[in-house]
């Protein structure tokens, strides 16, 4: 299992949700991937890209205007 | 046992997709949805820049359509490629900027290369006869199918009664009597499939969900492309025309200014690749200035700058001007009169 880190700051929704898919796609099983955006739209878009996809929002943590999003990859 | 038959659905977020999809998933199909970015969508970001709006629900309409459906949604950024339908489409523009009849065209490919790869059977579309004046139309409809590759493969569930059979129809993957008859501009046997299905709450956007069909944002499309004197764009230039006021007071430079807060903060991240300027005396806006500027011009972009800051009516406003070589010059200057701005300076 690993975690990887994708930077998706001052990119405007739908992009952030583009990239972390593009990622997730060649990710393994059990896999943690943290998007970092600035686009408050991300906190709606990626959880619900997640669900349709089966993937696991672990945590949403939000500081100022980023936000990070922990996702886990699951068996899609 | 009868192998299941897989549908790839374009999901533009609007009803009518979510109808189309909806209509074959009932048949029993295993159905994916496809959205595609532009970059020209209208999408929730525009409402994510403006401060005023984001009490506004942010949500994507596409992931919200799959999310009702059920149904997996695939993203696909397009927006290099995209260029060459907006910059030379075959079919020409429909009443703006928007090339409708080679975009359906383009992404249909898209969607044909993507079921090819995926080991899909047929595409599907909320297309409906005779609904759009340039894309939708009776003798349009065999053109997208045919110029996209797809041919028999492309299946619009909302009007196939009045279309060929379609492969899917004739192999028995769907029941063509199940099928829909829908035509015209009329919204209404839409709106009753739509509470027929239970689908209460659904995206209607106004002018359709591409900036491209609109005449303002056209119109600023048009000036980038003059005043470049070539016909291309970024990404960023498309997005940077969404955002704050457009003025071209010379035809060498223009200034986009941020109309509140969040605006501001968007332009923010372009500060290094454009001269920026910012009033200091008062609270004002944020101003990036594209083009050239000659002898006389910062002095003219500093008095617009002021102009839309709280030191309008002040007689002197002290204005920050950051240039890209890093230099930073300080200008007192008078705000423009808002008679001063003749309204053709406004894109």
């Amino acid at each position: 299992m690993s975690e990887l880190q994708l930077d998706a700051r001052c990119m405007l929704c739908p992009m952030p949700v583009i990239r972390a898919q593009e990622k997730i796609e060649q990710l393994q099983v059990g896999d943690i991937l943290s998007v970092c955006c600035t686009d408050p739209g991300a906190v709606h878009d990626i959880p619900a890209w997640c669900r349709v996809h089966g993937h696991t929002v672990l945590e949403i943590v939000q500081q100022e205007d980023e936000i990070t999003i922990r996702i886990e990859v699951r068996d899609a | 046992m009868n192998k299941p038959r897989k549908a790839a659905a374009l999901i533009s977020g609007g009803l009518d997709s979510l109808l189309a999809a909806k209509v074959i998933l009932d048949q029993g199909v295993h159905v994916e949805g496809i959205n595609f970015f532009t970059g020209f969508c209208v999408e929730g970001h525009t409402h994510a820049i403006r401060k005023k709006d984001r009490a506004r629900p942010k949500r994507n309409n596409a992931l919200w359509v799959a999310e009702q459906l059920g149904i997996k949604l695939h993203i696909i950024d397009i927006i290099e490629e995209y260029k060459d339908v907006v910059l030379n489409p075959k079919h020409g523009y429909g009443a703006n900027l928007n090339p409708c009849l080679d975009c359906k065209v383009f992404m249909v490919r898209k969607a044909q290369e993507w079921i090819e790869r995926k080991g899909f059977d047929f595409i599907i579309t909320g297309e409906v006869m005779g609904q759009r004046p340039k894309s939708q139309r009776k003798d349009t409809l065999p053109v997208i199918a045919h110029e996209s590759g797809a041919e028999d493969r492309l299946l619009r569930p909302l009007c196939a009664q009045y279309l060929p059979e379609t492969l899917p129809e004739r192999e028995g993957w769907v029941d063509r009597e199940r099928l829909l008859a829908f035509e015209g501009r009329s919204r209404k046997p839409q709106i009753a499939l739509a509470e027929q299905f239970g689908f209460e709450e659904y995206a209607q956007p106004a002018g359709g969900c591409c900036f491209l069909t609109d005449a303002q944002y056209s119109r600023k499309l048009s000036d980038l492309w003059s005043a470049r004197g070539e016909r291309r764009y970024e990404l960023d230039d498309i997005m940077l025309l969404k955002v704050g006021r457009h003025l071209r007071p010379r035809p060498h430079f223009k200034m986009i200014i941020g109309r509140e807060d969040g605006e501001n903060r968007f332009l923010e991240g372009y500060r290094k690749q454009f001269t920026h300027l910012v009033t200091r005396s008062h609270n004002g806006p944020l101003a990036l200035l594209d083009g050239q500027t000659a002898e006389g011009d910062l002095n003219l972009a500093a008095q617009i700058t002021a102009r839309f800051s709280q030191g309008r009516d002040a007689e002197s406003v002290s204005v920050e001007i950051h240039t890209t070589d890093g230099a930073t010059l300080t200008r007192q200057v008078k705000p423009l009169r808002g008679e001063d701005i003749p309204s053709h300076w406004y894109l």
